[in-house]
């Protein structure tokens, strides 16, 4: 068996940096710990720049395990840019928290960029689970990295636990479609399947539990009790990488599962997509409303997300091809916008948090007049996760709603559209408290370079996104694999 | 022996490991009970291997893989636990409960 390093390549580059990162900071004088930073930003960068070289190539190597096609580059550009940013959120927050380990966090979150990467281009179940693996464990680390604080310990003890449990069960799906066909290629799973008749109750055990393994990377409803605790038990920062790359990877890997490897059985999980879609972004939308901290408002939103998402799955067709695409343009396409808008939202938080360390909503009261640009930057991060136009978030809804009326999913599009509306109403009382209501306190929001660039990124993005949205659209488009 | 006896033990072992992660409120044999439910996940895939008849050796691979991350999960998993021990002197995850709604 021939290796085709050309196609690897971005991925042993990161291996490198991280191991790179990781040994660098052993050897640096205490002062020095802030390097990790650069180090692993420029790193990100190269690999960024190996993957853009791939863009548009077909390879495969490693016996099939492993493909670079758009699909693939697509996400490891979402993944690489989303990582950008949540470092150059973690820099302004590490500053301030002596406690948290330079060379650590960067380290671990290089690795589970690296497992992101990888299971962009994995289409094997084998090559599936390990970069899952990939993502998850240095992510539970990250989660409890504040060592001395009891919050991020238990924080990081919930998200363990959930993870190795769903992951348990993925895997007992895994091993139940490995004895149906003799094979954990998923094109050749997907052959094995073809005209099977006699099959159907275990595939349905089967799929069932799979959808619990990628259900929990997604924090689809009922996987999803660890998201609110984790994200406000972590720092900041690492919660925004949960909510974005995480999430996005988890998307990434029931695509390729369902539709290349179990495209035959589409209307056996159709319906549980629909299902678990609905349910999902209307407990989050309901709990979100009742939530009076900034952190846990934004998981249940994020919580919420997750399930437009997961609704497009819920019209998919066994047989037509053309609507399959659409399906994964639709989602792709919100996954896009919504690396930005969630990023930056996180950002704007932290933003906050570490001038004045309060993470209530009321504390955010009369933020205008303290920090005009910060106020509008969150206020349109929020107007863009609502759906309003003429930030992107509106596009990305739009397309989701096409997807499902062309799908014949009527009744999913209506419950939709009201869940959209529950949701305005949390979004914009953050922004009523920051723009009319009156605070005491009118100390400006300082903020270093780094974090305002970031947040500055983010917001020009889904500003120019929503009057261009076709920039969005034709990387989208070039994301599918039929 | 017949594939069904050994799906039988596996799938009994798999819910003896949810069992053991729903109803026991101690973090140590919580990590227990997933190692109990990896293992069955293991046995079933050499199981299929062999019932599959084929040259090649996929399911053991797989195991293996399983095996070699396993390990590494709960290396993770024990030095949470052990940090939670540290901070608050509990082992019960009970007792962790700060952070709610």
């Amino acid at each position: 068996m021939d290796v085709n390093f050309e196609a690897l390549l971005p991925e042993l580059l990161l291996t490198l940096v991280a191991c790179g990162v990781m040994t660098i900071d052993l050897f640096l004088p205490k002062e020095k710990r802030g390097l990790a930073f650069p180090l692993a930003f420029i790193g990100v960068l190269a690999t960024l720049a190996a993957v853009l070289n791939l863009y548009g190539q077909n390879l495969t190597t490693l016996d099939g395990m492993f493909v670079v096609d758009r699909f693939a580059v697509i996400f490891k550009i979402i993944f690489c840019v989303a990582a950008l940013l949540v470092f150059a959120v973690s820099q302004a927050y590490l500053n301030d928290d002596k406690d948290v380990p330079h060379g650590e966090y960067y380290t671990m979150m290089l690795f589970s960029l690296l497992g992101m990467l990888t299971i962009a281009s994995s289409r094997d179940l084998i090559a599936i689970f390990v970069a899952l693996e990939m993502i998850s464990l240095p992510a539970f680390i990250l989660a409890g990295i504040r060592k001395y604080d009891i919050r991020s310990n238990e924080a990081a003890l919930k998200f363990f636990l959930f993870g190795v449990l769903s992951t348990a069960l993925m895997l007992f799906g895994m091993s139940l479609f490995y004895g149906l066909t003799g094979a954990t290629n998923l094109a050749d799973i997907s052959a094995g399947l073809a005209g099977r008749t006699d099959i159907d109750e275990v595939a349905l055990l089967a799929i069932l539990f799979l959808i619990v393994g990628f259900g929990f990377k997604v924090s689809a409803f009922p996987f999803q009790w660890w998201v609110p605790d984790t994200y406000e038990g972590a720092p900041i920062p690492v919660a925004a990488f949960l909510s974005v790359a995480s999430k996005t990877a988890g998307f990434v890997g029931l695509f390729q599962v369902m539709f290349l490897g179990l495209g035959e059985l589409a209307d056996m999980w159709r319906p549980m997509f629909a299902v678990i879609g609905i349910v999902t972004m209307t407990f989050g939308n309901l709990v979100a409303i009742q939530q009076k901290q900034i952190v846990r408002l934004l998981a249940y939103s994020s919580i919420a997300q997750a399930g437009y998402m997961l609704v497009p799955l819920g019209v998919a067709s066994a047989t037509d091809g053309a609507l399959n695409t659409q399906i994964i343009f639709s989602v792709v396409a919100y996954l896009l916008v919504y690396a930005f808008m969630e990023t930056g939202a996180f950002a704007a938080a932290t933003a906050f948090g570490r001038k004045t360390g309060k993470y209530l909503i009321e504390d955010y009261a009369g933020l205008f007049g303290r920090s005009p640009a910060l106020a509008v930057a969150m206020a349109a991060f929020l107007f863009s996760l609502a759906g309003i136009p003429p930030f992107a978030g509106w596009w990305a809804k739009f397309v989701i709603f096409k997807t499902l009326i062309e799908g014949d999913g009527l009744v999913l599009a209506v419950i939709m559209a009201l869940n959209t509306v529950i949701a305005m109403f949390f979004y914009l009382a953050v922004v009523k408290k920051m723009f009319v209501d009156k605070s005491e306190d009118t100390a400006a929001i300082a903020m270093p370079r780094s974090l305002a660039g970031a947040i500055g990124i983010a917001a020009i993005v889904i500003t120019v996104g929503g009057f261009l949205p076709n920039l969005f659209g034709q990387l989208a488009e070039n994301a599918n694999f039929f | 022996m017949p594939l069904n006896w050994v799906l039988v033990l596996t799938t009994f072992l798999f819910c003896v490991g949810v069992y053991g992660v729903l109803a026991r409120r101690n973090a140590v044999i919580v990590l227990m009970s997933i190692e109990i439910m990896l293992n069955a996940v293991n046995l079933n895939l050499i199981a299929f291997n062999g019932a599959l008849e084929g040259d090649r050796l996929i399911g053991q691979v797989f195991a293996l893989f399983v095996i070699a991350i396993a390990a590494a999960e709960l290396g993770v998993g024990l030095a949470i636990v052990l940090l939670i021990y540290r901070n608050s002197f509990t082992v019960s995850l009970d007792e962790v409960n700060l952070l709610k709604w």
